[in-house]
């Protein structure tokens, strides 16, 4: 059978119409001996020689499930239960993409509703959206929203040197040609003190992290009230680790405005970067500010309960060329996959999570920073991630720990140089419930072997 | 509709001169052809605006469009009842309706606004298509 749908007929007909000869003639401003060149290419495989190589290749990497691995910097190993996969993997969910004819799909709906409100639950906010693609472009949407907030006429935007290099990288894209003046410099030794004097009545919103990039955790307690004062309501906006909230105090008991972050500590796995899931949420009076999608419960005509698309205000299908936002679909997969982590693991279930990674990172903290050599920066409580300064650049610290034993591999830490310039021989490392006391142990003697 | 106070845009949005102020909305045929209104955005009391400015959007179940400034100008009041009850709109759109008051910065450009007769000539030609 031929998947080709048009008949000869009908392409002579389209191709009279644009007033071409042939197929070859659209081809014409590429230069011939481009058009079909040699190419030098091994035999074809047989579908099992194929696996067979792919396998081959594989086993090069270092798998993050088998070696020990301490890095994150913004991706973390977790423990996913069997049932995420499970769930996630039924026929009616998995070929879902998003719902176009969104009250055909029920199911998706109310998966979509209970996200919302599990997410509304932990960041303390009572309105949450469907999602976005993952962390950065949610950070990106919640300078957009600020800015719509003020009618555009707030140009200025305030970000902590200490949120995610990332994010403020694709908050810089997001927003080119808007205008924007974006500041809080580069220095991640800035005090928040310090932010908050940059903000003024031209201010749109003021971006935190906390956890921050480096792992630090930082009291937000208070703060509303002297930004909304200094700005004159300009937006508070929190980016936070989901698995942190298991522990901290939500960001809207202490008065943000939006809260974000990146969602895949919730039962998504690695994923090879992606696709992650971005979560966001926002206080009710600026729903309609808000990106993406928001899905309600109602009753019909006969008062049986059901789930709608109750608004996507910034949306194309609704403002086509005036949209805002083209997030008009959702990590609709990735967000059922972190309703069903929070689901199975209950409120007690998350605390006891962010407790083994507290109290596992201070383990390891305690035991690197009594290597000779190393030491812990310690300016600030930390969570599950901290900042090691090494005797050497950290590239070399982790090439070491990769190839420079004999008996094992070890996945280091993130090397801040890269971020930081001034922080070459800095390492940061992630200790999550995945890392045993075994584990932690090897990686301490590796690092005394190092350069010794 | 014969009222000579009453002028209109193209785009469907209508003036109404009280005094030396201007009250501005869109007209009904507008209200009726976007159908159940659900939320009206307004500009803030203070803004300056130029005549053909986007003011607003209203959104209905169907769509959201943008709504245009007949004449240049101060705002000088919204109605803030289309914050809980659009649906005003749809009800009354010359009346209670209404979405902003201006004061105009060049009371000449009245002139160039449609008479009734003109305006229902738009809505002709485009209920034809």
């Amino acid at each position: 059978m031929v998947y080709i749908p048009h008949t000869d007929a009908e392409r002579q007909a389209m191709l009279a119409d644009i007033g071409v000869e042939n197929v070859e003639e659209l081809f014409w401003d590429i230069p011939e001996k481009f058009r079909y060149p040699q190419l030098d290419l091994p035999e074809p495989l047989s579908e099992m020689e194929t696996l067979q190589e792919l396998q081959f290749l594989a086993g090069l990497n270092l798998n993050a499930n088998t070696t020990p691995a301490f890095l994150g910097a913004g991706a973390y190993r977790h423990w996913v239960p069997s049932v995420v996969d499970y769930v996630i993997s039924r026929g009616e969910f998995y070929t879902a993409y998003t719902p176009y004819q969104a009250e055909v799909s029920q199911g998706t709906l109310q998966a979509i509703f209970e996200y919302e409100s599990m997410i509304c639950d932990l960041t303390g906010m009572n309105v949450a959206n469907a999602s976005h693609y993952d962390g950065a472009t949610a950070a990106a949407e919640a300078v957009i929203q600020a800015y719509n907030t003020f009618r555009k006429k707030r140009n200025k935007v305030v970000l902590a040197p200490t949120i995610h290099p990332h994010y403020r990288q694709v908050i810089h894209t997001y927003t080119q040609g808007m205008g924007l003046e974006i500041v809080g410099g580069d220095d991640p030794t800035t005090e928040i003190a310090q932010l908050i004097e940059l903000v003024d009545e031209q201010t749109a919103c003021l971006i935190l992290q906390t956890p921050d990039f480096l792992g630090q955790m930082h009291d937000l307690t208070g703060l509303a009230d002297a930004i909304h004062a200094r700005g004159k309501d300009t937006q508070f906006v929190v980016i936070t680790n989901p698995i942190s909230l298991g522990l901290l105090k939500p960001p809207g008991d202490y008065g943000a405005d939006i809260v974000l972050g990146e969602g895949q500590p919730l039962g998504l796995g690695l994923n090879f970067g992606g696709p992650y899931l971005g979560f966001y949420a926002t206080r009710s009076q600026y729903a309609r500010q808000m990106a993406g999608r928001l899905v309600g419960k109602t009753v019909d005509l006969e008062g049986k309960e059901g789930y709608v698309m109750t608004l996507t205000t910034r949306e194309q299908h609704i403002r086509r060329d005036k949209a805002t936002s083209n997030i008009c679909s959702n990590q609709g997969l990735m967000a059922l996959a972190a309703t069903v982590y929070m689901a199975a693991l209950g409120k007690h279930g998350l605390r006891k999570v962010a407790e083994l990674n507290y109290h596992k990172a201070h383990y390891a903290a305690a035991a690197i920073d009594a290597v000779k050599g190393f030491s812990v920066v310690r300016r600030k409580p930390f969570f599950n991630e901290f900042v090691v300064r090494c005797p050497k650049p950290a590239d070399e610290v982790n090439t070491f720990l990769i190839d420079g034993m004999e008996s094992v591999e070890i996945i280091g830490g993130y090397d801040l140089g890269q971020d930081y310039p001034h922080l070459a021989d800095h390492m940061l490392v992630a200790v999550t419930e995945m890392n045993s006391r075994h584990e932690i142990d090897l990686l301490v003697e590796a690092l005394s072997a190092f350069d010794n | 509709m014969n009222d000579t106070n009453v002028r209109f845009l193209e785009t469907h949005e209508w003036a109404r001169r009280e005094g030396n102020e201007i009250v501005i909305g869109i007209t009904d045929y507008a209200q009726s052809t976007l159908s159940d209104i659900v939320y009206v955005e307004l500009p803030e009391v203070g803004d300056t605006l130029d005549k053909g400015d986007q003011f607003g959007v209203v959104e209905s179940v169907k769509a959201a469009a943008d709504v245009y400034l007949p004449m240049s100008g101060k705002v000088v009041a919204v109605n803030a009842a289309l914050e809980e009850t659009p649906e005003l709109v749809n009800q009354d759109a010359l009346g209670e309706g209404w979405m902003l008051r201006l004061s105009p910065a060049n009371p000449g450009e009245w002139d160039e606004l449609l008479d009734a007769e003109a305006y229902q000539k738009v809505v002709e030609e485009e209920e034809a298509h």
